[in-house]
């Protein structure tokens, strides 16, 4: 039952992160192009330093790295007359009422805890990805768009909300899709996190033997059991594909780009 | 024990030469730095044979997918389609799993269920399903000049994709196929997170990374110095095909001449 469960949490993922990840994004993107010189340059730095290095180093790196973060922090506001270091050799030690989550805390507490460390982290990585594809989005809205809105006396706020941020997501769509392919393919990854996943119970399920020592009336089945994830991604990935082909026939109806152009040529 | 010994003792250690125990305690910046670099021996083997091997098997699915006949096309196209379609960290399972069943059945298929072969067979046909389908967009933007070029000077069959439209695709594909190369080493880093396992810890970069990870809880060293590495092999990679690329563009006069651009495409 348990297995089923766990394409649920997948889709869950998928539901959180990609939300989270635009709205990462998004601020990122404005601040790389806000007028304010600091928050450009954090914008910046976030895009280029989490674009540069490789994929799961980061996604191992990041869960440790926010947990102690989290810890660390809860940490100095709850122990303050705590003495001793907090990284004492290969330890990380923290006081008992700043561990997260509690250590009486029950079971899907920890679990929750884990999953929502995952989403964090999936939305950082994914997040500096949409934020390249928004900014570039942003500079490709035409020139002359921005300029008729000064024209009409719109300050830098109305311009951006009113005439860029509608205008940008034709000119995003492609590559957002194509990040959300990449969502899809990244979810088994949540195995790594150390999430119960679908590769979890397939890896379990599949074993001819348990390591509790019950032993399963069928040899080993791994094999169709990573089979039919195979299947399953295929599927998803040919859905998302027929999807957001709509969504984007959708978006350019009336757009002065090449292919609006193209469909409003077809229509007559 | 000085950093010279640790050098001597690990720089091989991913290959199962010199000392066969892990450090266990006390861990130096030295032995870190030493052993996620032995690591790096296995990344830049997977990457560079699957590349080398990959890139026929590419240019044939290319040519197959741009077939006339519907025998080559689909094929090519669905082989193009499972590859890119589900994540490679499945398809690393899947493919663990299918070489040990048929070890079972045919004792001849014993070598694949280890990684040097086995991962490689799977880096290998993915990487070449990503080219194919990047070299059948080359191929499908080659000038219609250069093959009625091709036509007028009586070439024909095999001399006339020898010289005219083979060429043509390679420079047309280079920039994107420079970006295939580089994730295909970040994707090397996946192996020994899949069903492979490592026997007696002999692991790529990623595997000691982790190791130091889990033991130290500081993933602030480890992670780092596997980052150092990578962005190092990912220069030397640019550096190597944009010596290609001069060469493959040296007919063209210099402000035709496309530079390559990284556009991080990242997992799989």
């Amino acid at each position: 039952m348990s297995m089923y469960w766990a394409f649920g949490t997948v889709l869950l993922l998928l539901a959180i992160t990609a939300p989270t990840a635009l709205a990462f994004g998004f601020a990122g993107a404005s601040a790389a192009r806000s007028g304010i010189a600091p928050l450009r340059w954090i914008g910046k730095t976030y895009i280029s330093v989490v674009r540069g290095i490789p994929d799961i180093a980061f996604f191992l790196f990041f869960v440790i790295a926010l947990d102690q973060g989290f810890e660390y922090i809860r940490h100095r506001i709850k122990c303050p007359d705590w003495s001793d270091a907090v990284r004492q050799g290969n330890d990380f030690v923290v006081c008992t009422a700043a561990k997260l989550p509690l250590g009486n805390s029950p079971q899907w507490v920890h679990e929750t805890y884990g999953f929502m460390l995952a989403v964090l982290t999936f939305a950082i990585v994914f997040g500096a990805f949409a934020a390249n594809v928004l900014f570039g989005a942003m500079r490709a809205v035409p020139k002359g768009q921005l300029e008729t809105a000064e024209a009409y006396g719109m300050n830098r706020r109305q311009t951006f909300w009113r005439v860029l941020v509608p205008q940008m997501w034709v000119f995003a769509l492609p590559g957002l899709s194509n990040l959300w392919m990449v969502l899809i393919k990244a979810t088994p990854l949540l195995f790594l996190l150390g999430v119960e996943d679908i590769v979890y119970w397939a890896r379990e399920l599949g074993g001819a033997k348990q390591p509790q020592f019950t032993e399963y009336p069928h040899p080993d089945w791994r094999i169709w059991y990573f089979g039919a994830l195979l299947i399953f991604y295929l599927c998803f990935t040919k859905v998302s594909e027929v999807v957001l082909d709509r969504i984007m026939a959708r978006l350019t109806h009336g757009q002065a780009t090449s292919a609006g152009e193209a469909q409003r040529k077809a229509a007559t | 024990m000085s950093c010279w010994e640790t050098i001597a003792d690990y720089a091989l250690r991913s290959q199962g030469i010199g000392e066969r125990l892990l450090p266990r305690s006390d861990f130096t910046l030295c032995q870190q730095f030493t052993l996620i670099g032995s690591g790096m021996i296995w990344n830049i083997y997977f990457g560079v044979v699957a590349l080398c091997a990959g890139f026929f098997l590419a240019t044939a699915v290319a040519l197959g997918k741009a077939a006339q006949t519907i025998w080559l096309r689909k094929p090519a196209e669905w082989f193009i389609f499972i590859f890119r379609g589900s994540p490679l960290f499945i398809q690393f399972f899947f493919a663990y799993f299918l070489f040990l069943s048929l070890k079972g059945a045919y004792p001849f298929f014993s070598p694949l269920t280890s990684a040097w072969a086995g991962a490689l067979v799977v880096l290998f046909l993915n990487t070449a399903a990503y080219t194919g389908e990047i070299f059948y967009g080359a191929l499908q933007s080659i000038p219609k000049g250069d093959t009625e070029a091709a036509d007028a000077y009586g070439l024909s069959g095999w001399a006339r994709f020898r010289r005219v439209i083979w060429p043509t695709m390679l420079r047309l594909a280079w920039p994107a196929y420079t970006n295939e190369a580089i994730f295909l080493f970040h994707a090397t880093t996946l192996v020994f997170f899949s069903g492979f396992p490592a026997t007696q810890q002999r692991g790529d970069a990623l595997y000691y990374a982790n190791y130091f990870a889990d033991k130290t809880f500081n993933p602030f060293v480890p992670y780092p110095i596997l980052a150092g590495y990578f962005i190092l092999l990912t220069l030397i990679v640019i550096g190597i095909f944009g010596f290609i690329n001069n060469r493959l563009n040296r007919h063209l006069p210099q402000e035709r001449r496309k530079a390559i651009k990284i556009r991080p495409q990242i997992i799989r």
